[in-house]
């Protein structure tokens, strides 16, 4: 692939890409969350169109307009949501989609047999999918695309959802492919994986391809540095707060989700009052869950949370439904990562996503629109939002507007914890600089501000402290005016940041 | 760069505003539309479109008689459309009015068949009233419930309690409740049990217009109405909201079915004075239509249900004087909805044509 570019709006995702991958090798992409790995991929396996550059295969120019396009050039993507039929059984799906309708079923079945025999993937062709695990989606995923004569695999963060043990099986095989002389690329941002698979690493960073290098002759410091980069001065204004004290404590925490893996592994920490506590950590590492899990949204297998308020009376969140949290008095306030999907009502106005918060005020059955009506005209005019009226549906809004309104409410409640996910994702460079400066005014306000943040370089100047998640577990709470970038990054890899080689 | 040249012909952008005039515009155009494609079955039958408008027009509303026979098929539609609408606007895909309207009707009949005569009319109608709504909302209840607790499908839930309702009237009809041996017929409702009527229909129509405000009132006012609206728009904006899913899941469905069980007791105190398997008479299906094409708008629900109640009678009366089968009705009614759904794509959607894109590419 050379110079490929794509855009989504004014968002560069991948700007000049090069990148190349040879027959029997595994290569591995490395990249922080929205680096554009998968963007780089997606224009591979036919599901977007570059809008400049070239893609070769064997030095000859192809085009690849459609996932089918991409299968005829021998390209199989395995993406991170499996896409499969769940009624169908696996066989069914490996013919899902071709033209040759003639095809025998029992042919089929001796087909899957036989790729699996030969590559060493364990399935039954007749199983149907809803009674899989979510390793055998996945192998049913690589069957696929080997039956439908994939010769380049590409598989998108394939560990994320495995087991150990089914990981180092799932690498067995992808060596046995390897020297089958297929090409592989996996995804991923697991260096101990990295290392221990892959023969070449290529690493985007920001949507910009940073190197190629051989893994023999690399160690992960190396790639954490190509990875994060050198730190860059942003110039955001970090005032010290007086007078700290212990606002919330979170001790043992532990969220396991519905299909039995572990989120969040015995999470424990403080936030103070006039702090801004940073979360860092590589996307799906707990953060999600553990917002989620202090509001009341997530279901907590153990631990606690504990709220202290100025009298230094404690009250217990954990075992609350988001409501009791609420009428228990805790400010509580909480800026969701899914903007439209949580955190407002994308059909409504700004003042029916204030009512959010109020829509229970006020005796009787009918909905008190002027208190809400007051603080929507207020947010529209001291955070400038642009928007033809209260009324006008914030889906409508453009990202930044929308999270106005969302921290702009919140803050309203005047909280004494604010918790935000991902608050400046896809916001342009002003609207981060007035999320920046409106979580610093609550910090100065007393409020304890926990901030989940993926951009390093913002969390080393906004936060005061960061904690770092890696894989559901804290790596390490660090102060953020002497760490490096560099520090972080490998704690975001590595737990406690210390093993070289996990 | 080869695929410039690969645009597709037609590209699909989605709309970002739209202003609700031109919104209107569009729609009223689609019934216009419907209504010229309408003739194509009616040249293939033979018949002049113009005359047969005229026919269905004269026929459902030019004279009185004909007026109250339309309003009269008119009532069901929109009260039913009018207990969907909640459900809908919660995005809970509630396809099981047709059941609930039947259960409503069946406890209306009990009381209609057992109890005439031994309380005074207005009273019996109060409770026939009462066990409609009773039994209407109970009937819906139930998949509520599984959806709440179990997150089972609420619509294949909903389609099998309709045929299980149907079910059980059926027995009634040949089994208890049956009238002469043999007949498989329900006695008709003695005069107490039946509504009184006002300007020649019955009284059922001053109810459903009331009931429009009642619906729009809720649906836009109250804090209940509020949370229908959240949880449409995302269940999980709900739960952050606070709000408890599962059970104003419930408490809708409770209100959705209580008014379909409303409309059971008009249809057998109103209109039929008995009751049989086939009692909602596929009313449940196109409130269904009505609620959609009405954009869940409760004062519009007014006007579709009398256009699709318009066609319904106009058509038999198509029937009997130029013998145009009364199935044309149904086919407009189809293309109907066929226009008007599919022009809420082209509110939503523009299209964007490739020379036009083109240009405006250049342009830059």
């Amino acid at each position: 692939m050379l110079g490929i570019t794509k855009s989504f709006g004014q968002v560069l995702a991948n700007d000049h890409i090069d990148f190349s991958v040879r027959w029997g090798e595994i290569l591995a992409l490395l990249g922080e969350n929205g680096s554009g790995k998968t963007t780089l991929m997606n224009m591979l396996s036919g599901i977007y169109q570059p809008d400049e550059g070239r893609i070769l295969e064997d030095g000859q120019e192809i085009y690849i307009r459609s996932p089918k396009d991409a299968y005829e050039h021998g390209i199989g993507m395995i993406h991170q949501h499996y896409k499969l039929i769940e009624v169908f059984t696996a066989a069914q799906n490996m013919i899902l989609g071709l033209d040759d309708v003639k095809m025998d079923m029992r042919q089929v079945d001796a087909r899957v047999r036989e790729i699996c025999e030969r590559y060493g993937f364990e399935i039954d062709p007749s199983m149907k999918v809803y009674d899989m695990s979510v390793s055998q989606k996945q192998t049913v995923e690589i069957v696929k695309v080997l039956f439908r004569g994939a010769n380049i695999l590409v598989l998108d963060e394939p560990t994320a959802v495995l087991t150990p043990q089914e990981t180092v099986k799932l690498f067995k095989v992808l060596r046995n492919m390897k020297e089958d002389g297929k090409a592989i690329v996996i995804i991923t941002h697991k260096l101990n994986e990295v290392m221990e698979v892959s023969d070449r690493v290529s690493v985007l960073r920001k949507g910009q391809y940073i190197g190629t290098v051989e893994t023999s002759r690399t160690n992960p410091q190396a790639l954490t540095d190509m990875m994060v980069g050198h730190a860059v001065s942003l110039n955001i204004d970090r005032p010290r707060y007086d007078n700290p004290q212990t606002r919330l404590v979170v001790e043992g925490l532990t969220c396991v989700d519905e299909e039995g893996i572990t989120r969040l592994e015995d999470v424990s920490f403080t936030a103070n009052t006039g702090e801004i506590l940073g979360v860092a950590g590589i996307s799906g590492s707990g953060q999600k869950e553990l917002l989620e899990a202090m509001t009341g949204l997530y279901p907590v297998k153990a631990g606690s949370v504990r709220f202290l308020n100025d009298k230094g009376e404690e009250v217990e969140l954990i075992g609350k439904t988001p409501m009791q949290i609420r009428r228990t008095g805790v400010g509580m306030a909480f800026v969701p990562e899914d903007r439209l999907g949580m955190g407002l009502v994308g059909s409504m106005g700004m003042t029916g996503n204030m009512m959010l918060r109020s829509w229970r005020n006020g005796r009787g059955a009918l909905l008190k629109r002027k208190d809400p009506q007051a603080l929507a005209d207020r947010i529209l005019e001291e955070l400038e939002v642009v928007t033809p009226g209260t009324e006008y549906p914030v889906r409508r809004l453009s990202g930044g507007n929308v999270q106005k309104v969302l921290v702009g409410r919140e803050i309203a409640i005047q909280p004494s914890v604010l918790l935000t996910a991902y608050a400046v994702r896809g916001l342009d460079i002003n609207t981060s600089y007035t999320i920046y400066r409106l979580l610093t005014e609550q910090k100065m306000k007393g409020v304890a501000v926990v901030y989940v943040g993926e951009d390093l370089d913002v969390l080393l100047e906004l936060a005061d402290r960061i904690l770092v998640l890696c894989g559901g577990r804290v790596s390490g709470i660090v102060d953020a005016r002497t760490t490096t970038k560099e520090e972080i990054g490998l704690m975001m890899t590595h737990l406690g940041g210390k093993e070289v080689n996990g | 760069m080869s695929n410039v040249t690969r645009t597709p012909f037609v590209r699909l952008a989605k709309r970002t505003d739209i202003d609700p005039r031109r919104a209107w515009i569009i729609r009223v155009a689609s019934i216009v539309i419907a209504l010229v494609l309408g003739c194509i079955p009616m040249l293939v039958t033979g018949t002049n479109p113009v005359e047969a408008y005229s026919v269905i027009v004269q026929g459902s509303l030019l004279r009185p008689v004909y007026f109250r026979q339309t309003v009269k098929i008119a009532i069901p539609l929109l009260a039913c459309a009018l207990a969907i609408a909640p459900c809908f606007k919660m995005r809970f895909w509630n396809i099981g009015a047709e059941g609930q309207i039947t259960i409503g009707a069946m406890c209306a009949t009990y009381f209609a068949l057992y109890w005439a005569d031994r309380v005074p009319h207005v009273m019996l109608l109060l409770i026939m009233f009462l066990a409609g709504v009773v039994g209407g909302g109970l009937w819906a209840l139930i998949p509520a419930f599984f959806k709440a607790k179990w997150n089972t499908n609420e619509t294949l839930f909903t389609l099998m309690m309709n045929y299980i309702a149907i079910g059980i009237v059926a027995w009634l009809q040949g089994g208890p409740w049956e009238g002469r041996q043999g007949s498989q017929i329900i006695p008709k409702f003695a005069d107490a049990a039946r509504l009184p009527n006002v300007l020649g229909v019955h009284i059922g129509w001053i109810f459903s217009l009331v009931l429009v405000v009642l619906m729009y009132f809720y649906m836009n006012k109250t804090k209940q109405g509020y949370e229908i609206a959240v949880i449409g728009d995302s269940t999980n904006t709900a739960r952050y909201a606070g709000m408890n899913v599962g059970y104003i899941m419930m408490r809708t469905m409770a209100i959705s079915g209580a008014i379909s069980g409303f409309v059971g007791f008009m249809i057998v105190a109103g209109a039929n004075y008995t009751l049989y398997s086939g009692v909602a008479d596929g009313v449940g299906f196109t409130a269904i239509s009505v609620a959609w094409l009405s954009q869940l708008n409760p004062f519009a629900m007014i006007v579709i249900s009398m256009l699709l109640a318009v066609l319904d009678k106009g058509s038999t009366t198509l029937q009997s004087r130029l013998g145009v089968p009364a199935s044309v009705s149904d086919i407009i009614t189809g293309i109907l909805l066929f226009t008007m759904l599919s022009c809420e794509f082209f509110i939503n959607y523009r299209l964007i044509f490739r020379g036009r894109a083109q240009d405006k590419e250049d342009g830059k």
